[in-house]
């Protein structure tokens, strides 16, 4: 296989793991006004992402880094082009993430209440602009033959690129709540498992006309059979969070978003950014990639520590898999 | 005002704020590792009271850190597209290995060891926070290995086909002289930062009230803390005096730029007060020390340091026309400020030690004071540093090889980076009030009662509260 085949199908991987990663942690930051109806409870979701979102976040970190090391006219048209829903995403991870850390460094209701909005705000933002940014990478955007973006902030907000970011935000959303479901106990756990059904249900529509949308505009054999699996997937994951088998429920929704993202991924090969306007402005795997010597450093890099991270990572949520309750929330 | 002045500012202002929680990162990871180690190896509970008290501190510092790195990785693409292009082939290869290799480790081990209290056993907690701390010193080898290549560009070639540097010697890029002394420079000034922060803290409580059950545990991080400022700032010299030969070599022009010595000299005397033109090219008033600017740029009392005019018309006639200087004010007197506060930290740290000499318990009101400012002093030094040695390399973005102004992205407009410029700097301004409140509310608050923590137990009763909840 290509080098920048590996790292086209790399990149994939890192993108595909964050969204099933930190998928669940923002399905559990916009739920925290729903499903937390009082303090403890708001407490007990955010416990049950505290010890991983950090970790789950270093995947966009590293797919950022890898798709700068390998594609660097991707990422620097990519990351130009998409200028303010990149900055918006920023300023939502930055909210959150300073929220996680300081909610209960005070006592005062204000305070948790201001940094729970930081949480919701800063959760929903990236989980809709994520999908609009895919959305929008992959029915291609105004490039010129330099590769230069040129299309302004409205053209990214077209209805296939919203239809993208609502897709996402459902679906993180029902990752979320299932994943609630399956790390609690109590009464916040059966709420969670009965808003996981309702939620999976919209999101299963939006993912279907989603991905049927998107193999319209653009398709493989692959991506077929990708878009078919995560359909399957989500209905799987969405028949077992019914009988309340959280577990396979989690699996389900996992699977789902990890195939949606390798369909989107699948479809636009061998292409990487594609040009509405001049084809020449196309950036492909083989045009924005990084020469055969990086890409083959890199990719021992990452063959040789890729398993090691996900050994620990992995160990990481092996730690911290009780679930948890509103009587294990210590007083302060 | 135009888009690459406010894509400038905004990196300047980004970067030095990002910097001022990283000194802190890099440093307090290590001496809590080291405070928890020191109370798993003598099961003294000051150790770990300390370890609790300060840890607390380095998790509000650690959030900054994190959420305004990310800003740092995206910037390029976002503001710098066309030299995130010209080098993205070297450039992004240790971002990437940074993110894989250190970020992981760090992130993962700390969510570990906040929340591991009481699901680790004692020796598996007490490993976490130093893989943190671990794979946070390392991350600081990966970027400076990138700036590195930014001020002394190895292990390349330009190619004209492609129009970009290409990688052609990776281990050349990770052995930059540039990177071998700068890391180690950087990390002796972030533990400067991290000691002097456990002095000041230590110091106000053991002044304000000195019949505390908790005074021994002030008494030894306050001179715990002394003496890691001593060592840092002893590194930092012997560090920042090689940094300034190898500069004078790679980087003429900032050691000139750094001293205002407009004309070439041998012997070159060392300026304590230059005032020059505005425009940078003339000394109006200069006192000097003879001899001790050859000394410091080439090790030889009588060696040639070259002079800003000199170099200007050199790279004039190699490169073309053009101004190669930099702000000389700037460069001049941000050289100063960073020498200057790094040794006021270092002499504060030797009186609070003299005041604690044969188990004496400081009471000056003065040196209280002295000690609130002391991690002050340290962090500005770093910033100061920074300031230096980017500005110290304009025009150029990597020396030699890609003027700023060429690097900035084509297709961002002025009204989008001035959004994005003036939307990071509020959200900063208020998340800065915000954390510097807490920091100062969990300092007084003082080191917390530590009740023996229950060793992990998978049949215990699945309704004891968490050691640790957010």
């Amino acid at each position: 296989m290509e080098l920048t085949t590996i790292w086209f199908l790399l990149v994939a991987v890192l993108f595909t793991g964050y969204f099933i990663l930190e998928g669940f942690d923002f399905g559990v930051g916009m739920l925290l006004p729903v499903l937390g109806r009082d303090d403890k409870e708001r407490r007990v979701m955010i416990n049950t992402i505290g010890p991983v979102w950090d970790g789950n976040e270093v995947w966009l970190i590293t797919a950022g880094g890898a798709m700068f090391a390998a594609f660097p006219e991707w990422y620097a048209t990519l990351f130009s082009g998409f200028y303010l829903p990149l900055l918006l995403i920023l300023l939502a991870l930055i909210a959150r993430g300073v929220a996680f850390e300081y909610r209960h460094k005070r006592p005062e209701a204000t305070w948790k209440r201001r940094w729970d909005n930081a949480i919701f705000v800063g959760s929903l933002v990236p989980a809709i602009l994520w999908g609009v940014a895919f959305a929008n990478i992959l029915r291609g955007v105004p490039l010129d033959a330099e590769h230069e973006y040129v299309g302004g902030l409205l053209n990214l907000l077209n209805p296939y690129a919203l239809l993208g970011g609502a897709t996402t935000a459902a679906l993180f959303a029902t990752h979320g709540a299932v994943f609630v479901a399956l790390k609690t106990v109590g009464d916040i756990r059966a709420r969670a498992a009965a808003l996981a059904v309702r939620l999976g249900v919209a999101a299963a529509v939006l993912a279907v006309a989603f991905l049927s949308w998107t193999l319209t505009i653009r398709s493989s054999t692959a991506a077929v059979v990708l878009a078919v699996g995560a359909a399957l997937a989500l209905l799987g994951g969405l028949a077992a969070a019914t009988v309340r088998r959280e577990g396979w429920a989690f699996t389900g929704t996992a699977a789902a978003i990890g195939l949606a993202v390798a369909t989107l991924f699948a479809a636009l090969f061998p292409n990487v950014l594609p040009s509405t306007l001049d084809p020449a402005g196309t950036l492909t795997a083989t045009n924005a990639a990084s020469t055969p010597y990086t890409l083959t450093i890199m990719t021992w890099v990452a063959v040789f520590f890729t398993p090691i991270v996900l050994a620990y990572q992995g160990w990481t949520y092996w730690v911290f898999r009780k679930r948890i309750g509103v009587a294990h929330i210590p007083q302060h | 005002m135009d888009a690459l002045d406010v894509a400038r500012w905004q990196f300047g202002v980004t970067t030095v704020y990002h910097f001022l929680f990283v000194p802190l990162t890099i440093g307090l990871s290590v001496l809590v590792a080291i405070l928890q180690t020191l109370w798993h190896r003598t099961g003294d509970e000051k150790y770990l009271k300390l370890t609790k008290f300060y840890g607390k501190l380095f998790l509000i510092n650690f959030a900054m850190g994190v959420v305004t790195g990310i800003v740092q990785e995206f910037q390029f693409g976002m503001n710098w597209s066309d030299y995130s292009r010209f080098v993205g082939d070297i450039f992004g290869a240790p971002l990437a290995i940074e993110a894989l290799v250190a970020f992981f480790l760090e992130s993962t081990f700390i969510g570990l060891w906040i929340f591991g209290w009481d699901r680790l056993p004692a020796r598996l907690h007490l490993a976490s926070i130093w893989a943190a701390a671990i794979g946070t010193n390392l991350s600081a080898y990966f970027i400076l290995a990138a700036n590195s290549f930014m001020q002394n560009p190895v292990g390349y070639r330009y190619n004209p086909d492609t129009g970009r540097a290409e990688l052609t010697d990776f281990v050349a890029v990770l052995t930059n002289k540039v990177a071998l002394i700068t890391f180690p420079h950087t990390i002796a000034g972030a533990f400067l930062v991290a000691g002097s922060l456990l002095v000041a803290v230590a110091l106000w409580h053991l002044i304000r009230n000195r019949d505390s059950a908790d005074t021994p545990a002030y008494r030894f991080a306050a001179r715990f803390g002394s003496w890691v400022t001593l060592v840092a700032a002893t590194v930092v010299v012997i560090t920042g005096d090689i940094q300034g030969k190898i500069m004078t070599q790679v980087q003429p022009m900032k050691m000139a730029a750094a001293e205002g010595l407009y004309s070439t000299e041998s012997p070159a005397s060392f300026s304590v007060l230059t005032i020059g033109s505005l425009d940078g090219s003339r000394e109006l008033f200069a006192i000097k020390i003879p001899y001790l600017l050859s000394y410091l740029g080439t090790g030889d009392p009588n060696g040639t340091v070259q002079g800003i005019n000199d170099l200007q018309a050199l790279y004039s006639a190699q490169y073309g026309a053009g101004s190669y200087t930099p702000i000389i004010p700037v460069t001049y007197w941000s050289f100063r400020l960073m020498i200057g506060f790094g040794l006021a930290a270092a002499a504060i740290a030797l009186l609070v030690l003299w005041s604690q000499r044969k188990g004496r318990t400081p009471t000056s009101r003065w040196l209280l004071r002295a000690g609130l400012v002391m991690p002050i002093l340290p962090l500005l030094a770093n910033s100061f540093g920074w300031i230096f040695t980017e500005m110290g390399r304009q025009p150029w973005i990597v020396f030699g090889e890609m003027l700023t102004r060429d690097g900035v992205s084509r297709s961002v407009s002025l009204t989008e980076v001035l959004t994005s410029f003036t939307a990071f700097t509020l959200i900063y301004a208020v998340l800065a009030v915000i954390e510097v409140k807490l920091l100062i509310r969990y300092a007084k608050a003082g080191v917390p009662d530590v009740t023996p923590t229950p060793e992990p137990d998978d049949t215990d009763d699945a309704e004891r509260p968490l050691a640790f909840a957010y």
